[in-house]
């Protein structure tokens, strides 16, 4: 059972359908003027229309990309160059995706400025703080919709009034939002947002960046000028298409979606904490997707639970150090004020509209045999191990744990 | 351990050795009477693992382990106890991290750290053993 669609999607059969024609019969490409073209074209056009329209924006505001690392580095770059000369500060959260987070990291060395505000313990950024912030020289303010690893949404149409009324470009990255809640750039008063494709049943390689009509910004992609100028290379048309169908599900089925999958996750929130001794929610309560989860369990670590969960089918992520390719424990739930050796315990559980047949109980007995299994074995559970004398007295100053 | 784990179809960067010794790890438990505990922790990544051992005549006859770890941290605990037991102390003391490895069939690269931890653990249950006995 795939329970990991925070991280991909499966492409649905309807989208894949849509997709197929234009690899074969209609390649054409779209800057083309004899009727193969022509026809390229006009799928394109209509895709920007439904993307446009799931979002309640006007075709024009939509640039096609390649997905929502490109559109989080296009908009931000794109504002930054742009406005290089009006000022370098830019506001964001300590809890954004690596797209925006290394993204903005390189503009630090370009001489940026960036202020990067906490969350409290449940995730979410204190409006407070982003007032305090703002100064003569910000230009850009970019916060997630909803975090890709806890979930929890940021209050976007609140940061989006003090940004207009501050006269500061606004973007989010709606990636993990768009197609699990109501993603509605008026609503939300944002300038630019970012959306991806394979987070929502569509092809991977493919997103859209929205960017309101009069805000300009500095491409990345210099070339033949396609996408307004703003986004230069040949079209990927079936994927565009792929993701605009995934669009048009989404939306039209967003309702009856949020409501299946907060049940289930309800489910699984309630029953995993009254089973599983020590167990703990990351991340707000209620400020959150319909379709994520994100548990910890004291005393084991979170790679081997994953392990373990697979060896039943069930797939499934971790923020442990131990299973990141740098051996950092994640930055998010670090941001939550987490020990190391507590995030060494995550469990994320992501859903799909498209997940059926997911059985609550027998996934919680499954955890809950695993996790008893660990604890078993850990020196960590019901002993007086004193965890930070042996990492920092054994090591001599070496640890950098604490 | 209870009941094995069927990790066939597991497909991590593990080998198959590293991926049984974690589903059916040897000799985990505590030994209550033990003449040596260790406990260390892994600076890299936060991990913490204790190792027990049992010595009759300069002979470790009995070692078990505790680990809070990842899949290989797991494994090479489990694999250090089976390459200690029956060794002398001196033997016991030149077990290093690679000969660990080597016995799991070779661990991702970023996982040999974790090899260490079972290396220095053994090391500290015999340090805790000689002190107990000067
Ligand atoms: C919040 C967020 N932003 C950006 C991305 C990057 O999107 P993509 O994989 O389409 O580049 C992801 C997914 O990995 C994400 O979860
Ligand atoms: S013990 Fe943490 S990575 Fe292996």
């Amino acid at each position: 059972m795939y329970l990991d669609n925070s991280a991909t999607t499966q492409v649905n059969e309807e989208v894949l359908k849509e997709m197929e024609p234009f690899f074969r019969e209609e390649f054409g490409n779209p800057s083309t003027l004899y009727g193969l073209g022509r026809s390229s074209k006009n799928a394109l056009n209509q895709a920007r229309e439904k993307v446009a329209h799931a979002i309640n924006a006007d075709a024009g505001e939509i640039i096609f990309t390649s997905g929502g690392s490109e559109s989080d580095n296009l908009a931000i770059k794109g504002i930054a160059f742009k406005l290089r000369n009006k000022g370098k500060h830019i506001i964001t959260s300590n809890i954004e995706h690596p797209a925006v987070k290394n993204t903005l990291h390189f503009l630090e060395k370009l001489d940026y400025e960036v202020s990067y505000l906490p969350v409290d313990e449940n995730g979410i950024i204190k409006i407070e703080d982003l007032k305090e912030s703002i100064k003569d020289e910000t230009i850009l303010i970019t916060i997630m919709h909803g975090n890709n690893e806890i979930g929890t949404i940021q209050p976007i149409e609140e940061i989006g009034k003090i940004a207009r009324e501050n006269n500061i470009i606004f973007h989010t990255d709606a990636v993990q939002t768009f197609g699990k809640i109501d993603v509605d750039v008026e609503k939300l008063n944002v300038d630019l947002l970012s959306l991806s494709s394979h987070k929502i049943n569509g092809p991977k390689g493919v997103g859209a960046l929205y960017i309101k009509k009069g805000i300009r910004l500095e491409p990345l992609i210099h070339g033949g000028g396609q996408e307004n100028g703003i986004r230069s290379g040949t079209e990927n048309v079936a994927g565009i298409v792929g993701f605009a169908k995934a669009c048009e599900i989404v939306s039209q089925n967003l309702d009856s979606n949020s409501k299946k999958l907060s049940a289930i996750r309800d489910e699984l929130i309630e029953k995993i904490l009254s089973t599983i001794p020590e167990s703990y929610l990351n991340g707000d309560r209620e400020k959150r997707l319909p379709n994520l989860v994100n548990f910890r369990f004291n005393a084991i670590e979170g790679e081997s639970l994953i392990l373990l969960l697979d060896a039943k089918d069930y797939q499934t992520s971790t923020g442990s150090a131990c299973s990141s390719n740098t051996l950092e424990a994640s930055p998010v739930l670090t941001a939550l004020g987490l020990d190391p050796v507590d995030v060494h315990g995550s469990l994320r559980i992501s859903l799909s509209p498209e997940t059926d047949d997911f059985n609550v109980d027998d996934f919680v007995s499954v955890v809950s045999d695993a996790v008893s299994r660990l604890r078993e074995m850990s020196p960590l559970w019901n002993q007086d191990t004193d965890y930070k004398a042996v990492m920092c007295n054994g090591k001599r100053n070496r640890c950098r744990r604490c | 351990m209870e009941k094995e784990i069927d990790v066939g179809d597991v497909k991590m960067d593990y080998s198959e050795k590293v991926m049984d010794h974690f589903a059916n790890p040897r000799n985990c438990r505590k030994i209550e009477d033990a003449d040596g505990v260790g406990t260390v922790g892994n600076p890299t990544c936060g991990d913490l693992m204790t190792i027990y051992i049992k010595v009759d005549d300069d002979k470790i006859t009995d070692i078990s382990f505790q680990t809070f770890g990842c899949g290989a941290a797991i494994a090479t605990s489990s694999m250090i106890t089976e390459i200690a037991v029956g060794k002398t102390i001196e033997e016991a003391l030149n077990i290093t991290r690679n000969d660990v490895a080597d016995e799991l069939d070779g661990l991702p690269p970023i996982k040999m750290h974790c090899s260490n931890l079972a290396a220095d653990g053994l090391k500290a249950a015999i340090e805790d053993y000689q002190k107990k006995n000067q």
